[in-house]
């Protein structure tokens, strides 16, 4: 496919065709960004340039960011959301891993049983299931709590396939070599496996903490009591309550605190990160 | 499986030997490590599923301790209420603008970006963006530039046109929300064809080059059907995406106006928890289920091409 875009404008001068092919892909990603530099232009915008149609900002402030801070705990909400997708991504990665590593490396029987359950489980959709979910996390008390955010996530389906994959890659003189100086198998795959596994462990890491740190529907179901409100949740609900009175600024200075840290992690990790996705797409 | 590990197969012929057998020559780490799996499953996934079907016989109101058995009455009903077809609806017409739109969008820019272009990081990162932030919140972003006398109004004015009741106008909200959705997801699917793109050899193109096929004749017969796997992935995981259209009209337009963008999974929520029909939500959680599965069989019969060269 390479240059086959370019050879259709085949006779125009070269500087020409180059100019008229970085233009049109430079206004589409800018129409991609559009949305991000509204954000950030409003939220620094001052009152009387509000909604003008400039995105550079004329009378530059940080009066929505100290309004947004003084009107809600959304500093408690980014602990929250730290906290619960912190735990669960870690939780994700130990328990997941070793029962990837059980699928990929021991002999049991009824392990291929068990693999095509989680083949199954994994094509379940999320809305058959989240009613008796939520019933389920009131029968044993958890709405308005830490449990009931992290406990539901804190093995992966998606996360087991991911490791189980990757393990069977891993070669058997590793494992036999350490077997014979005596190593169990937990320290089999924390202390040989995992260190080889580093692309596979961010990838299952940052889409679980990214899962969770995004979702909305999941807290807002469980959760009323704001002070275990995530920061997706709290700030959507400022968005769209009465809260913000209306202050477009506040707003979007509290979707980019809301927004900012996913951005980071995708920037950090995007190497790792896009592989992995767009492996386990073509694979999965 | 068995490839993988051939010595598993040789050592437990369970059929010759019994279960027993098989079992006590397992490795007995092997169970205890899928035990985490084991408990989490019986739990938070075997028992609300059974819990799912239980429900949807039942009258289960949460404030109510009285919960009776009403067979399948709950289904009836779902198939005798309006806003449950107005919701499908709605779904179609998510589906019908934002598949194609997705599609075309994602080759496009898959091809360009596979390309040996200037600054190929900063393009991609420029569309990889959206999908890594939450729809909620990019939600109320959209909201802002959708509204009334929002931002893409006032540009439009400047050119003469509109304005456009985005997401006001009952025939125009749902396509609203398909772009922003668009927009909000393309990256991914790019990178699915990017994937795909750049396992297929090179050496194909120079052969059809040499033999003088046009770039369109390239394209339309190796570029195209090699993509096929991705191509029906990518078409499965968008409908699958459309069905589970939530957010979006739960931040920007409550599923109004006149309930043009109630989608199925915005009315199982307000089923279950503004009016607290517990069965009745999850009756439509069961047919939604099965609407998925049955239209992604579908896709894969219609779509899929054995391709080899």
């Amino acid at each position: 496919m390479r240059g086959s875009l370019s050879r259709r404008l085949e006779g125009w001068p070269a500087l020409a065709r180059a100019a008229l092919f970085y233009g049109l892909l430079l206004a589409a990603a800018l129409t991609f960004l559009f949305p991000f530099l509204f954000m950030v232009s409003t939220s620094i915008k001052g009152p009387r340039e509000l909604y003008s149609m400039n995105l550079v900002p004329q009378e530059p402030t940080l009066d929505h960011y100290r309004a947004l801070f003084t009107q809600i705990p959304i500093g408690r909400a980014l602990f929250n959301s730290a906290l619960v997708y912190g735990l669960q991504t870690v939780s994700v990665l130990v328990l997941s891993s070793i029962v990837g590593y059980a699928l990929a490396r021991l002999r049991f029987f009824g392990r291929e049983f068990v693999f095509n359950v989680i083949l199954l489980t994994m094509m379940i959709p999320g809305q058959l299931l989240l009613i008796p979910l939520y019933l389920l996390i009131v029968r044993f008390g958890w709405t308005d709590s830490y449990q009931g955010l992290i406990v539901p996530g804190m093995v992966s389906a998606f996360g087991i396939f991911m490791f189980r994959q990757h393990f069977l890659t891993i070669p058997q003189e590793l494992i036999d070599a350490a077997r014979v100086d005596g190593a169990s198998d937990l320290t089999i795959l924390f202390r040989i496996i995992w260190p080889l596994s580093i692309p596979v462990l961010i990838t299952v890491g940052v889409l679980t903490f990214m899962g969770g740190w995004n979702d909305f529907l999941w807290p807002a179901i469980v959760n009323r009591d704001i002070d275990f409100q995530t920061l997706t949740q709290m700030v959507t609900l400022y968005g769209i309550g009465g809260q913000a009175g209306g202050q477009v600024g506040a707003i979007m200075a509290s979707t980019l605190v809301a927004v900012m840290p996913m951005i980071v992690v995708y920037l950090v990790f995007q190497r790792y990160y896009l592989q992995g996705i767009a492996s386990t797409g073509v694979k999965g | 499986m068995s490839r993988a590990d051939p010595g598993a197969a040789r050592q437990m012929p369970a059929k010759r030997v019994g279960l027993w057998r098989s079992v006590r020559a397992s490795n007995p780490v092997g169970y205890l490590f899928t035990l985490p799996y084991v408990i989490f499953f019986t739990i938070f996934t075997a028992y609300p599923l059974g819990f799912a079907f239980f429900l949807t016989v039942h009258d289960w109101n949460i404030v109510r301790t009285e919960r009776p058995f009403v067979g399948a009455r709950n289904y009836e009903r779902l198939f005798s209420d309006e806003l449950f077809w107005q919701a499908l609806l709605n779904t179609g017409v998510f589906l019908a603008v934002h598949i194609p739109l997705q599609i075309v969008i994602a080759l496009l820019l898959s091809v360009v970006l596979n390309q040996q272009i200037r600054a190929r990081g900063f393009f991609r990162v420029a569309f990889f963006l959206p999908f890594v932030t939450s729809g909620a919140i990019i939600s109320l972003v959209w909201l802002r530039l959708y509204a009334d006398d929002g931002l893409l109004n006032a540009y439009l004015s400047l050119v003469g046109l509109g304005p456009v009741g985005w997401l006001s106008d009952p025939n125009v909200a749902m396509t609203s929300i398909a772009v922003m959705a668009t927009w909000k997801n393309v990256g991914y699917y790019l990178m699915i064809f990017l994937a795909a793109l750049q396992a297929i050899p090179d050496q194909l193109y120079e052969e059809a080059y040499l033999n003088g096929a046009t770039a369109w004749q390239r394209f339309a017969h190796i570029t195209f059907p090699l993509l096929n796997p991705a191509f029906i992935l990518v078409v499965i995981l968008s409908t699958i995406g459309g069905f589970s259209l939530f957010v979006e009209p739960f931040v920007m337009t409550g599923g109004g106006p006149l309930d043009s963008t109630l989608s199925l999974v915005l009315y199982l929520y307000q089923q279950a928890f503004q009016f607290l029909r517990m069965g009745y939500a999850a009756a439509i959680g069961v047919v939604l289920a099965l609407m998925i599965f049955l239209v992604t069989v579908i896709q894969r019969r219609y779509l899929e091409r054995e391709v080899g060269y």
